[in-house]
């Protein structure tokens, strides 16, 4: 049998450092590459009347997205309400009360098919259940299509973060004489908080950037929201609107508001990871 | 471990040894009532049966220990007492438990209520993620609508029943978990007896702390004895020589011998249980 070479060896182990080292920074520069492009372009839209104003007409000066920044806050904020609670009751049965029924396989099943599914395909899904009945594009639309992004995220990671939790704290508090469901929500939720929250974070971040569902759903509106039941100026469609347009001062917006949502997500991202920190140095 | 044993022990030779009946009654006509009775109990964990036909008698405010090697049924032959297996699918007992006389194995017995009467402290520290008032609190606010005044009452006297309070009365507020490891088994002894029960199940609380922490602990147990009845699994001879009162030694889920601690550790009947405690095996 023939020895390895020793040159051989060392040449294979630099060659794979260097590979792995050009690909991490690769993937770094383009990440960079983007986010400079949308600071720079994104922050010559930025003013006040951005954030306040109605979109102008097409070459007009001045206005803003004032209508869109707020119907991506009302449509975000209501997705949350319903995908959020749907989503971690989910996890809790998978974890807690029927991790070994006969329905938590094929429900695990499908939150995974469901994670992995075309956004695109729920917008129309919501679109022929609440659009074309109704004949009109709302709000309301927008927000179950986002919430049924974000359920199969948070039941996931509840049900994972729950099963983290030691048995040995479950059997504690049921030896106190705990029902079940106290232990649940008063000792292994707190056990389990912080992963908890991560996972309504990474949904609310995932669906933050979505316009394909909205597209189907909430649609695109040149005015101020005056109800859930109309079809709603939002930052994705917007943003899929204005940078298709051939008006100078529309692809302005369009950088602007991509550089808004980007430091939103960023901003979610910074501020749990800051707050789980401290909350872990607490302990 | 072996040599400090054997100073305790005197080996009997064989032919002197007398014969008592293996599963004899603990009480031997003293004024000792029983609080626990396992009559025939069987323990299945799925199709696996765990424990034989165990029959034991635990006596009030006595300390109870379990002995046995690693896997023969002391903790499964614990947990039946207050029922804590049923948490988890295809564990199962048959026979019966008596407690005060009623059988706590029958399905409708009330499982918060023997889960009030019966108390357990764990192998690890189980403090929960809140502070150390709200940890003793917990039972408390489960069973109990006590005002704030009687809450904070009873918190107190269940942490100085628990030989604590001095040690937390200033950080009552801090989290339970940042105790040190010592701190938080007497917190959880604190927690169990905050609800006032009867029975308090020890599943080998000083294994996972330091001589000295495990110290105060035995110290504890021989105080609260004065109160409730203790049953202690432990791996630890010494301890079982040291605190209980009597003992049980277990092996392969049958008993194979309980009696007066003393008995145990000086005249056992069994050859097993002899070559048990003097270290031979296990």
């Amino acid at each position: 049998m023939k020895a390895t070479s020793h040159v051989g060896r060392m040449g294979l182990d630099v060659t794979i450092k260097v590979l792995a080292g050009l690909f991490a920074a690769l993937a770094l520069v383009l990440l960079g590459w983007i986010l400079a492009t949308v600071v720079t372009r994104g922050a010559t839209a930025l003013n006040w009347s951005f954030f306040t104003e109605l979109p102008p007409g097409p070459g007009q000066a001045g206005g803003g997205l004032g209508n869109a920044i707020l119907g991506t806050l009302v449509i975000t904020a209501l997705a949350t309400l319903i995908g959020v609670p749907i989503g971690m009751a989910t996890g809790i049965y998978l974890a807690e009360f029927g991790a070994h029924s006969r329905i938590a396989a094929p429900v695990r099943f499908v939150l995974n098919a469901l994670v992995g599914a075309p956004s695109i395909i729920v917008g129309v899904f919501v679109y022929t259940l609440m659009v074309e009945p109704f004949q009109h594009f709302s709000a309301y639309a927008g927000a179950v299509a986002l919430a049924i992004l974000m359920l199969p995220v948070v039941a996931r990671t509840s049900e994972d973060m729950l099963s983290l939790v030691p048995n040995t704290l479950r059997e504690s508090a049921l030896a106190l004489g705990a029902p079940r469901w106290r232990v649940t929500l008063g000792v292994v939720f707190r056990a389990a908080k912080a992963g908890l929250i991560t996972g309504v974070i990474l949904a609310v971040a995932r669906v933050s950037g979505e316009t394909a569902p909205l597209l189907f759903t909430a649609m695109n509106s040149s005015y101020w929201m005056s109800s859930l039941a109309e079809p709603t100026a939002n930052l994705t469609v917007t943003i899929f609107n204005f940078a298709m347009s051939p008006y100078e001062n529309w692809q302005r917006m369009a950088w602007g508001a991509s550089l808004l949502i980007t430091a939103f997500v960023l901003l979610v991202m910074l501020t749990t990871r800051f707050a789980l920190r401290a909350q872990e140095r607490q302990r | 471990m072996k040599q400090a044993l054997t100073r305790h022990v005197q080996i009997q030779p064989p032919g002197l040894r007398k014969e008592t009946s293996p599963q004899a009654p603990l009480h031997q006509g003293s004024a000792l009532t029983v609080k626990i009775s396992a009559r025939n109990l069987n323990f299945f964990y799925g199709r696996h049966q765990a424990l034989f036909d165990n029959n034991l008698d635990i006596l009030a405010n006595q300390v109870t220990a379990v002995i046995g090697p690693s896997g023969c049924g002391k903790s499964t032959h614990l947990r039946v007492y207050n029922r804590i297996y049923e948490l988890y699918r295809g564990h199962r007992a048959t026979g019966q438990v008596l407690l005060d006389g009623k059988d706590i194995l029958d399905p409708g017995q009330d499982l918060i209520e023997l889960r009030r009467r019966v108390g357990m402290i764990f192998q690890k520290p189980t403090p929960f993620p809140m502070s150390v008032f709200e940890n003793v609190a917990y039972g408390l606010r489960l069973h109990y609508r006590p005002s704030r005044e009687e809450l904070a009452d009873r918190v107190e006297t269940a942490l100085r029943g628990a030989a604590l309070w001095d040690e937390v009365k200033d950080k009552l507020d801090h989290p339970g978990p940042a105790l040190s490891g010592g701190q938080q088994q007497r917190l959880c002894i604190a927690r169990a007896i905050a609800v006032n029960p009867d029975v308090l199940l020890m599943d080998e609380p000083t294994s996972a702390i330091d001589p000295v922490a495990t110290a105060k602990i035995e110290d504890l147990i021989e105080e609260l004895k004065q109160r409730y009845t203790i049953v202690i699994v432990t791996h630890n001879m010494q301890q079982a020589a040291r605190i209980s009162d009597f003992t049980a030694f277990f092996y392969e889920g049958r008993i194979v011998e309980s009696g007066p601690t003393k008995q145990i550790f000086t005249r056992p009947a069994q050859k097993r249980t002899e070559d048990y405690i003097t270290g031979r095996f296990g």
